[in-house]
């Protein structure tokens, strides 16, 4: 009898590594999921969202451009 | 659509490096770090050329092509920018980028390789507009309105910035004044056509 309760123990102490053990086998997810060949970070704010450009991007390119002619002195000279 | 892109201008070019100086301390870049820098060719030999390079921002960037962590953005205005937060700074992209503009920072005893840092074209990064988007990418200056201060900063105007096609028209307007050969640099350009008889100064007139 105390034989048998002896092996009982033992075989069910076994499992109970066996179940620990291969718990700590198991591959969970440990980084964020990247999808191949698109942006993961964070969103980036287009230059003419904000106050100043009310969203226009026309208002912004007509800006930029106009600001880029100051680079040539054939015009800014004259 | 713009697409905003960087011309440099060989023939103008004097490696004064007004462009690596104002970017460094428009964006307050970190110790070793050159976002832009000057390359000079054929050094102190004639034919000497000098050319200021930086991120080209690439229409298909192999950096963002190689990059395991998909960090790299391309902004609807062409600007090619990065996630610092994202960036495990392995460097592929370094390997990957002909012109050699991603800059690593190598600090501590070791030289432990930190995150990327690049030209941003003065587009700040992505990210919420406050102060740790500047400490980590530098100044918005797009979002002002303004050009990269590199292109703004520099003497000659060798170094252009804006929309690829605005840049060219320039570019094609210089050198279509400037003409070829003999008539860009030499005797003719600085003293006048030859046969030009020198003028005496007005009385009075400083030299």
């Amino acid at each position: 009898m105390k034989r048998r309760m002896f092996f009982g123990s033992l075989a069910t102490l076994a499992a109970g590594v066996a179940v620990v053990g291969l718990t700590g086998c198991g591959e969970r997810p440990q980084v964020i999921e990247y999808k191949q060949g698109k942006y993961q970070g964070k969103p980036y704010d287009e230059p003419w969202k904000g106050k100043q450009w009310n969203d226009s991007r026309q208002d912004w390119s007509v800006a930029i451009d106009t600001r880029a002619q100051g680079q040539n002195e054939y015009k800014r000279i004259k | 659509m713009a697409r905003m892109k960087f011309l440099c201008d060989v023939s103008r070019c004097i490696e004064c490096n007004g462009c690596v100086t104002a970017c460094k301390n428009e964006n307050d870049v970190p110790w070793g770090v050159n976002r832009r820098r000057v390359v000079t060719i054929n050094d102190g030999v004639p034919g000497e050329r000098s050319v200021s390079v930086a991120c080209m921002h690439c229409s298909d960037a192999p950096c963002a092509a190689v990059c395991p962590v998909d960090c790299f953005v391309r902004t609807e205005d062409g600007v090619v920018l990065h996630d610092k937060d994202l960036c495990i700074g392995c460097g592929y992209c370094f390997y990957a980028c002909p012109f050699g503009a991603p800059q690593f920072p190598q600090q501590g005893a070791f030289g432990v390789r930190g995150k990327m840092d690049k030209c941003t074209f003065c587009a700040g990064g992505p990210g919420p507009d406050n102060e740790d988007r500047v400490k980590k990418y530098g100044r918005d200056r797009l979002a002002e309105g303004k050009l990269p201060l590199c292109a703004e900063m520099c003497a000659t105007k060798a170094l252009l910035a804006g929309d690829g096609e605005v840049v060219a028209n320039i570019y094609r307007e210089r050198v279509f004044n400037r003409g070829k050969g003999a008539e860009v640099w030499g005797w003719g350009t600085a003293y006048g056509p030859p046969g030009a008889k020198a003028e005496p100064p007005a009385q009075g007139a400083k030299s």
